[in-house]
Formats: C-alpha cells, sequence, structure tokens
C-alpha cells in the first residue's frame, strides 16, 4: 500500500470562520496506482491535492493521518514535511503555467532547486535529458525562459521537473484542463508512460474530464462538498456507479467526443451546499432524489463489493 | 536590440529638437521686446555698458533677420557651445554659468537618487520579511513619501542647522573661502552638502522601501513561490527570486520617477540656496535673464533624456523578458 489517508480533515481559515473543504476523507492509493480524482468546482479537490504536499498559510489540519510507504506524513509540521517533499511526495500544481520564474532560464531554475534539495545536478542531467525528450520536448528549452515557451510545452517542463526525483506519490492537479484536445491527450498518456517506467509510483490525477481519466486513470474517487462519495475502479464509476451523486454526474456526461466544461454538470439540478456551515448528514441531501429520513445522518463510506467504496444510506 | 536602442535613441532625439525648438520660440513669441525687458532690470549703471549690451541682444536675437534663419543662427550656436551671454552676470558667458553650477546640481541628485534607492529598496525588502520590522517601516514610509520636498528640507535645516547649529543651512560653500583643492574648502563643500543631501535622500526612501516591500510580497505569493515551497526549496531560495523579480518594477519606478525627483532637487537648492542649477534658475526668473534660462532647461532636458536612456538600457539588459522579446529567441 503506498498511500493511506484516514479520516483526514483540513479547513480554511476565514474571518468568517472554518470553511470544511475537506472533512474526514479516508481512502487508500495502490503501488502503481493512477487515480483520477473528480467533483464538481470547489469540492475539495485543490485541497486534498495540497493536503498530502503543503498546507498554506490559511489551512488547518484539524485531524486525521497520512500514511505513505507506511511511514506517518506530518502534514502539520511544516519542517519534518520538508525531506519528505519532492523526493517522496510531489506535485504538478493546477497554474502550472506559471509555475517557473519567469526571469529565470528553465536549466538554471531546475539546477537551483536540484541543488536546493540536495541534488547535484550534473548527477541527473542525462536524466533529465532524456526525460524532456520523453515527452516530447527540444533539450534546448533549458536554455529558454519561460515566456519563450507554449503553454503546452511549460505544462510537460512542469511535469518532468516535478518526477525528476522518481516521487513515490505525485499529484497533478488538472494538468489538462488549460490545454487542447491533443495535447490533453498526449500530456495524460507521458503521465501514464511514467507511471510504467516507475519514475513515479503512483499519482492522484485531479480532473474535471471523467471520459479523458476513464482512459487513463485505474480507479476514480469522487468528491462531493468535502467528502468522499464513492471510489472504484474508472470502468465501474463510469459503466455501475452505485452513489446517486455519481450517476447523476455520469448521466449528466455529454456523448463521447463532445467536451464543453460546463454542459456534463449542468445535469444537476441545484448547487453544492457552501462549506462555511455545511449541512450535517449526508451533503447532497437536497440534492439528492433517493433522500430520505436516515439521511440526516452522515452515511459512512463502506465497501460495497471489493475495490468498491460508497458513502450512501442507499447503497450499503 | 540594437534596433530597439535605435528606436529608442530616435525618439530622444526627436524630443530633444522640440524642447529646443520650445526653448527657442519662448522669449520670441513673447509679447514685448525681449530685450528690453531684460535690460530694464538689469542694474546697469553705466550708460555706455548699457547701450553695448542692447547692441549684444539686439544682435543676438536677430530680430531683423528672417525667423527661420534666427532659428538655424541658433541651432548653429547651440552646437558650437555657444548660449549667449548673461544678462544678470554680464559679460559671462552662459555656458561658464551653467557648468559652474551643474556639479552641484549632479553632486546632490546623483548620490541621493542612486543611494535612495538601493538602500530603499533594501530596507523594503527587509520589512516584507518581518511582521514587526514591517509595522514600523510601513506607516513611517508612508510618511516620508507624502512629505513635500520643501516641507522636510525646512525642517531639517531648522532642527539640524539652526536648532542644534551643526550644519549650515544655506551656500555651497563657506562664503570665507576660497575655490581651491585643499581639506579646508572640502570638508565646507562637505558640511554644506549633507542638509540638502539628507532632505533628498530620505524623501526618496520611503517611496522606494514601500514599493520594493510591496512588490516582493506579491512576488513570494506569486505562483513559482508556491511552487518551489510545495517542492520543498527553502526559504533562501525563494527570497533571491523573489528579490530579483521585485527589482525590476523598481528600476522602471526610478525612470518614471526622474521627473518630480529633478524638481525636488531644484525645489531644495532653492531652500539651501544651493548654488546649483535650481537656484541658478530662480535668480535668472528675477533677473528675466532668457539666456541663462533657455541655457538651464536645455541642460535639464539633455539630462533628463539621458538619464532616462540609461535606465531604458539597463532594464532591457536586467530583464529577460524584454531581451528575449527583442532578440526574438534563445540568445
Ligand atoms: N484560501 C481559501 N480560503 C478559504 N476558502 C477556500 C480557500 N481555498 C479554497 N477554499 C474553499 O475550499 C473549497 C474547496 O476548494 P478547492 O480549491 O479544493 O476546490 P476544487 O475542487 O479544487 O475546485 P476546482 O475544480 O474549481 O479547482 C471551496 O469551497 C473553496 O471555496
Ligand atoms: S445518503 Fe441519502 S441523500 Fe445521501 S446520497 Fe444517499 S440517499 Fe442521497
Ligand atoms: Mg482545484
Amino acid at each position: 500500500m503506498t498511500l493511506r489517508v484516514n479520516d483526514l480533515k483540513v479547513y480554511y481559515q476565514t474571518l468568517r470562520g472554518d470553511v470544511h473543504a475537506l472533512d474526514g476523507v479516508t481512502f487508500d492509493l495502490a503501488d502503481g496506482e493512477i487515480m483520477g480524482l473528480a467533483g464538481e468546482s470547489g469540492c475539495g479537490k485543490t485541497t486534498l491535492g495540497k493536503s498530502l504536499i503543503r498546507l498554506d498559510s490559511r489551512m488547518r489540519h484539524i485531524g486525521g493521518t497520512i500514511e505513505l510507504d507506511g511511514k506517518d506524513v506530518p502534514i502539520a509540521d511544516e519542517k519534518a514535511m520538508v525531506p519528505l517533499r519532492y523526493h517522496e511526495i510531489s506535485l504538478i500544481p493546477q497554474y502550472a503555467m506559471s509555475a517557473l520564474n519567469p526571469t529565470r532560464k528553465i536549466g538554471r531554475m531546475i539546477n537551483d532547486l536540484l541543488r536546493a534539495r540536495g541534488v547535484r545536478p550534473a548527477d541527473i542531467a542525462d536524466e533529465l535529458k532524456r526525460r524532456l525528450e520523453l515527452v516530447g520536448l527540444d533539450t534546448d528549452v533549458l536554455d529558454r525562459f519561460p515566456i519563450e515557451l507554449s503553454g503546452g510545452m511549460k505544462q510537460r517542463v512542469v511535469m518532468v521537473m516535478s518526477t525528476l526525483l522518481n516521487p513515490s506519490l505525485l499529484i497533478a492537479d488538472e494538468v489538462t484542463s488549460a490545454l487542447d484536445v491533443s495535447t490533453q491527450r498526449a500530456v495524460a498518456e507521458s503521465l501514464v508512460e511514467f507511471r510504467d517506467r516507475e519514475y513515479i509510483k503512483s499519482m492522484v490525477f485531479v480532473t474535471h474530464d471523467i471520459s479523458l481519466v476513464y482512459q487513463m486513470a485505474d480507479t476514480i474517487m469522487v468528491m462531493y462538498a468535502g467528502h468522499i462519495v464513492e471510489k472504484a475502479s474508472a470502468s465501474t464509476i463510469v459503466n455501475a456507479p452505485r452513489h446517486p451523486y455519481t450517476q447523476m454526474l455520469i448521466s449528466a456526461l455529454p456523448e463521447v467526443g463532445s467536451t464543453t466544461e460546463q454542459g456534463r454538470l449542468e445535469g444537476i439540478p441545484g448547487t453544492p451546499p457552501g462549506l462555511l456551515n455545511p449541512p450535517t448528514g449526508c451533503r447532497f441531501k437536497d440534492r439528492c432524489p433517493l433522500a430520505f429520513a436516515k439521511c440526516a445522518e452522515r452515511p459512512p463510506l463502506v465497501e460495497i463489493e471489493p475495490g468498491h467504496w460508497a458513502a450512501c444510506w442507499k447503497t450499503g | 536590440m540594437w534596433r530597439y536602442i535605435g528606436r529608442k535613441l530616435f525618439v530622444y532625439l526627436l524630443t530633444f529638437v522640440i524642447a529646443v525648438t520650445i526653448n527657442w520660440m519662448i522669449p520670441r513669441f513673447m509679447p514685448g521686446d525681449p530685450v528690453r525687458s531684460m535690460l530694464s532690470r538689469a542694474s546697469v549703471g553705466n550708460p555706455e555698458a548699457l547701450q553695448r549690451m542692447n547692441e549684444y541682444y539686439t544682435g543676438v536675437f536677430g530680430l531683423d533677420t528672417p525667423l527661420h534663419e534666427q532659428y538655424l543662427s541658433f541651432w548653429a550656436n547651440l552646437f558650437r557651445g555657444d548660449l549667449g551671454v548673461s544678462v544678470m552676470l554680464y559679460p559671462q558667458p552662459v555656458l561658464d554659468i551653467i557648468l559652474r553650477a551643474v556639479p552641484f546640481t549632479l553632486g546632490l541628485l546623483l548620490p541621493s537618487i542612486i543611494l535612495s534607492w538601493i538602500v530603499g529598496n533594501r530596507i523594503g525588502a527587509f520589512a516584507a520579511r518581518k511582521k514587526l520590522l514591517d509595522n514600523t517601516i510601513l506607516p513611517v514610509g508612508y510618511i516620508l513619501t507624502a512629505m513635500p520636498y520643501m516641507w522636510l528640507a525646512l525642517l531639517l535645516a531648522w532642527s539640524l542647522g539652526i536648532v542644534a547649529g551643526v550644519l549650515p543651512t544655506a551656500g555651497g560653500y563657506s562664503p570665507s573661502l576660497r575655490v581651491e583643492f585643499s581639506w579646508l574648502f572640502i570638508s565646507s563643500l562637505l558640511t554644506h552638502w549633507v542638509l540638502p543631501f539628507l532632505s533628498m535622500f530620505v524623501v526618496a526612501l520611503g517611496g522606494w522601501a514601500i514599493g520594493m516591500r510591496n512588490m516582493i510580497i506579491y512576488e513570494l505569493e506569486a505562483d513559482y513561490s508556491n511552487y518551489l515551497q510545495a517542492l520543498g526549496a527553502p526559504t533562501r531560495l525563494i527570497r533571491r527570486y523573489a528579490f530579483r523579480n521585485a527589482m525590476l518594477p523598481q528600476i522602471t519606478g526610478l525612470a518614471v520617477q526622474l521627473g518630480t525627483v529633478l524638481s525636488g532637487a531644484l525645489l531644495t537648492e532653492i531652500v539651501f540656496n544651493y548654488p546649483g542649477l535650481g537656484t541658478l534658475i530662480l535668480q535668472a526668473l528675477n533677473n528675466r535673464d532668457f539666456f541663462v534660462l533657455q541655457g538651464t532647461f536645455l541642460f535639464v532636458v539633455v539630462g533628463v533624456l539621458i538619464a532616462n536612456f540609461i535606465i531604458d538600457i539597463v532594464y532591457v539588459l536586467v530583464d529577460p523578458r524584454t531581451r528575449v522579446q527583442m532578440t526574438g529567441g534563445a540568445a
């Protein structure tokens, strides 16, 4: 088992109170597993990704544990986390397009970072070039400034940079959202390739695009308003989802081929609850056609069949 | 790169020509006879001398030749370095008078601009780091920038010069000394320089510090900083990047501020009766000395243009983004 997250709670502290962005999240990620993480905007996908590597100044770890390769990940302890970052856990951020220092040549920025992390750039230079070529980049991008690269090229540079030290876990946050369809596919395929070559052991792939993640991921986890509602193999989630939210999410998908962002989520009437004072019980109950009295209590995430977890009173 | 410099140079040259032309037009198109109005203010007792001056200035203005010839001969004189003869200090050439004042102005301006920029940026970067420091530097900085040059100059002159009595408050050096290369003279120069320098330095300091602080805080929140932090990069590296990137807008800021700083310097000179261009302008105005005024304005315009040009070039050299855009690709 690579990653084991148990009842993780991370809140944002704001002037108006705590935003319960991650409220008791439990899941496992196996060696070699690529897990797609899906859900409506604002459901806490980025928050979960950040909670596995670095909490920003407004995030507070309220409870729960993270374990990676059998060792505790002390997410609330900034100092103790530093050795894990980049070496064990790495991130391709949602803002990968602007993740490079605009005034530094790309090669120099990579070397600066490597040196700061105790790695001699020379030891890794050949590997770096090999991987750039693997994702279809010319090695002379190292001599360029970020403005000289297209968005897709920057995305791939960050991809190579983030995985250079062969981390155990990679969090890829919407790495394909800003790209055109063919580039999306190429980037997604490169990430699978990275896993196959064991540059990374396992990966959390955050996306809105279920049809893309269906093709590349082994499993899909669906979140709703800071909770996990369902996790199963990609084909089960797409072809035989059990949670009412997942069912509506999948049935709202347009036919394969058309990919308008909004189109596929408009199908579900209503909006997700605010996370400042989230409702008790099942957070989906206001929009759920099957809701009944029991839904005032929070349904536990249970394994309804091997490898298939769902949190709903109707599926248990 | 060279095309860029060439284009800039052309714009600056054009500005220069326009400035000279306006300079030439003002006394000629003003109502009334410029020579008469000039000489009426000049306190010349001797009628014979007055007669000579009258002839000279009528000739210089060339009022009996066609306008375009007057204009061309004005340019020709300019290139020969002939800016005419002063009225208030007749018969000294204007160029000599200005060249005497320029070192004083430059000696005030350059150190105060450069030092306040460097020190201000350092303080600002430091403030961005420490909360406590920030809470003191920020309000002090705002007070300093909001302060008019004149007012701070008067305050300093009053407190350090008159109340404490440690520094002279007027002139460029002690009037009892001869201009020479001696320890006594140099120390007199220095003590006279301190107050005007200080008042300009202090006013500019606050602005740079605040600008730098805000820029660094902005850079530290930038995506690349967050990315590096997520990958466990030490604060040292992130700060180094932020400092460098925050510096770039400060260089542009220097160019933008130049005009303000210059007018501040001229005012400061007047407050301290410091024998630079600012004081010269005031005297020339009081005496209706068109030639001195014209010459001084020319110097100021040329100085500002040169300084702007230098900053333009420096910016291109330090910001890879503009450099890349101009050389068109990996260089
Ligand atoms: N800095 C913050 N301060 C307060 N609340 C925040 C902050 N960042 C995010 N949130 C809230 O936390 C919740 C989860 O946000 P998160 O960014 O994790 O969503 P997401 O699932 O990644 O959405 P998207 O698909 O749009 O990227 C949202 O309700 C958001 O409003
Ligand atoms: S627990 Fe109740 S409200 Fe929630 S999804 Fe299941 S049926 Fe709907
Ligand atoms: Mg997100």
